[in-house]
């Protein structure tokens, strides 16, 4: 501060240290060339911060760092270290040198002692190894030892003019009483390093809460507040902030919400990265309906995680396989991952770190909730609602399709409010009932919203058999939902009616095909009657003819054997046959009936 | 306590135990420079010259210092004769010295 330099007018470098979450709360990570104090009650994170922080920067940066351990030998801290997945057995001390600062107990103490000799020896360690990094484990251990705040302040001063001539990114730990340092002179501390982090572990509720706060960061904005943080197998999880501005991108895709008549009651399913949230009374399925949508996930291709509390993944796989949905094969296949949790083991906070992780880890594109509800049991109801809209907002940012189930009991629209609140948060909200009548309980679903989808407003049944659930009509008599064996009967009802219907039909029908028939036939029969009767007018006018032909014959022939005269030109006229030529045309009927007569007579 | 006690006792009449001593300074520090003077007092007034002192400059040999695990300065070591004993600080209480040093201040 003393001598400006240009160079001092840029942005502070910072240098993320690869723990997560917390580079999100400090902006950046820890400032270059300058001392971090982190401060903690016991069994609250500052060696694993530290050391975990010069690991990182180890392996990843390729940066060398010296941990300079007050409080623990070496061995017990790289022991310690052993159980994360840092590979530090790996890392040789040419990379990551430790320095045991543990005083023995054997050694007797006579008189003022300072520290000059040991940065003596860290400027050669560091000069040698070309370490950028260090790290001051429990600097207040040692210097306990003077039994004089005026020393122990003096002390401290020479570390930190020390390490400001060395150009090294160091961290210093110390611990803290409660909220304030455990030795009342060491509150200058903060006041002496550019940034501060403080850790605290402690009860809520009977649950044990462990939080990161940023106490001070010169030169630079960081996000305030506390933040949850987990020691897990990969070291410290930090929850950072939620960005303020929600950027989720909203797809139009369907993702099947379970089976078909579910999915054309939503119009085609549910969008992918949607949250959805089943709720009903215990014994609704809810697990049901999140494990057939698991389940179709995975016949799909699809990654799936499913997250169940207080409920083995075994005995889910076991429950769910009575009723056609196997999610065992999509276990085997790696496809689904199941993870089950005891919800009093930990606080909510470290539920949705673990979740948080296992999204990371196994990257699904829809996950199972089963049940939310059951956070709420554990720590304070406040902090229960505050993970689980971070739950889905975390589902949302990773684009993940997510379905909740929550216990609810009762069943009025306008009670059903979670006791998380998350009803607001999510897209899609299924509600399953029981209705109780003529001696049966029966189940009922219900969309109670659909965000962005055109839904069915019709209470449905919804019925679990071997090959799984599925959603069946319901009848309403009288204003009433029959459902089970009444909407069975029903049915059944319906049916006989049916086929009442059919065969009066039937009957009809052949009655009709009858008479058309009989018709045919009849007008068949007539037919051949018109047909016989102009043959027989046929073949009588010709045996007509031809008598005629031949009583003209035997006319003229009578006349020749008479030898009669001729018949006078003049009396032709009066003779009866004045037609007579004409008779052979077969015209001159009377004529030749005339003659007929006349010759009968004759003979 | 007791077996340290007779050792002393029988060595120190005569010159034959000679007590080897080695300390860790830091340059000129003042805990250093004091350390230098209370020990060379103690040395003459109760060792004579049975003694074997070698002292050590951490600025200059600060590898050695390390190997030789040495964390604060001034800092005392006593490696002959057994038991071995370490001191930090700057020496000023003489008792605890003389204790760890295994020297009876009776003895004068």
């Amino acid at each position: 501060m003393s001598e400006p330099r240009p160079a001092q007018l840029q942005p502070l470098p910072k240098i993320p240290t690869g723990i997560q979450g917390f580079d999100a709360v400090s902006r950046g990570g820890l400032p270059r060339s300058r001392a971090t104090l982190v401060m903690s009650g016991p069994g609250s994170g500052k060696t694993v911060f530290s050391l975990q922080t010069l690991v990182n920067a180890v392996r990843w940066r390729r940066e060398r760092g010296i941990f300079v351990a007050f409080e623990e030998s070496a061995r017990q801290i790289r022991e310690n270290a052993a159980a994360f997945d840092w590979g530090l057995s790996g890392l040789p001390e040419s990379k990551l040198f430790f320095l045991d600062a543990h005083l023995s107990p054997t050694v007797v103490q006579s008189g003022h002692f300072d520290l000059t000799g040991m940065l003596a020896i860290l400027k050669a360690k560091k000069e040698t190894m070309g370490a950028r990094w260090i790290v001051f484990d429990g600097i207040d251990v040692l210097l306990a030892l003077l039994r004089d705040p005026v020393a122990e302040m003096r002390e401290i001063y020479r570390v930190r003019d020390w390490l400001a001539n060395n150009e090294l990114t160091a961290i210093i730990t110390a611990k803290l009483d409660g909220r304030a340092p455990a030795v009342a002179h060491y509150d200058f501390m903060q006041f002496m390093v550019d940034c501060a982090i403080r850790f605290e572990r402690r009860l809520e509720h009977g649950t044990s809460v462990h939080r990161l706060q940023m106490m001070k960061y010169r030169g630079s904005d960081f996000a305030a507040g506390e933040f949850p943080l987990r020691i897990g197998t990969s070291g410290m999880q930090v929850t950072g902030p939620a960005p303020a501005e929600i950027k989720h991108a909203a797809s139009t895709e369907r993702v099947s919400a379970g089976f078909e008549r579910l999915d054309s009651m939503l119009s085609g399913g549910l969008f992918r990265g949607s949250s959805t949230l089943i709720t009903g009374a215990p014994g609704t399925p809810k697990t049901t309906l999140a494990g057939k949508f698991a389940e179709r996930a995975c016949g799909r291709g699809e990654l799936a995680l499913f997250v169940s509390f207080d409920e083995g993944a075994d005995a889910i796989v076991r429950n769910l396989s009575s009723v056609g949905i196997d999610l065992k094969a999509h276990v085997d296949s790696g496809l689904l991952r199941m993870y089950s949790g005891r919800t009093e083991a930990n606080s909510p906070d470290e539920h949705l770190m673990t979740l948080e992780s296992l999204l990371r880890e196994h990257r699904p594109g829809c996950m199972v909730i089963d049940p939310l509800s059951a956070l709420a049991k554990s720590g304070s109801l406040g902090a229960a609602r505050a993970v689980a809209g971070r739950l889905v907002d975390m589902a949302k940012d990773n684009g993940v399709t997510v379905v909740i189930t929550s216990l609810l009991a009762g069943d009025s629209p306008e009670a059903e409010a979670t006791e998380l609140q998350i009803s607001t948060v999510a897209d899609t909200w299924l509600h399953l009932s029981y209705l109780v009548r003529s001696g049966e309980r029966n189940r009922a679903l219900t969309i109670v919203k659909a965000r962005g989808t055109r839904h069915s407003n019709q209470v449905r049944e919804l019925t679990l058999s071997a090959a799984g659930p599925t959603l069946t009509d319901v009848y309403t008599l009288g204003g009433e939902v029959l459902m089970g064996t009444s909407r069975w009967e029903k049915e059944r009802e319906a049916k006989v009616r049916e086929m009442q219907h059919r065969a009066d039909f039937e009957h009809k029908r052949r009655e009709l095909q009858f008479a058309e028939g009989d018709a045919r036939a009849r007008i068949a029969a007539l037919e051949l009657d018109l047909q016989r009767k102009r043959a027989e007018l046929a073949s009588y006018s010709k045996d007509n003819e031809a008598h005629s032909l031949s009583s003209i014959e035997r006319d003229s022939e009578l006349l020749k054997l008479r030898g009669a005269d001729p018949p006078a030109p003049g009396a032709t006229a009066a003779v009866p046959y004045p037609g007579k030529p004409r008779g052979a045309n077969g015209s001159g009927n009377s004529g030749g009936k005339k003659a007929r007569r006349e010759a009968r007579d004759a003979t | 306590m007791q077996r340290k006690r007779t050792k002393v006792r029988a060595s120190s009449p005569g010159v034959e135990t000679v007590v080897v001593m080695r300390l860790y300074i830091s340059g000129n520090a003042p805990n250093s420079m004091r350390a230098i003077a209370n020990l060379e007092a103690i040395c003459q007034e109760y060792l004579k010259d049975a003694y074997k002192l070698e002292v050590v400059d951490v600025f200059e040999q600060p590898a050695r210092a390390l190997a030789d695990g040495i964390l604060v300065t001034p800092s005392l070591a006593k490696m002959a004769p057994t038991p071995v004993a370490s001191i930090v600080g700057n020496l000023s209480d003489r008792s605890s010295v003389l204790l760890a040093l295994g020297i009876d201040g009776k003895d004068r």
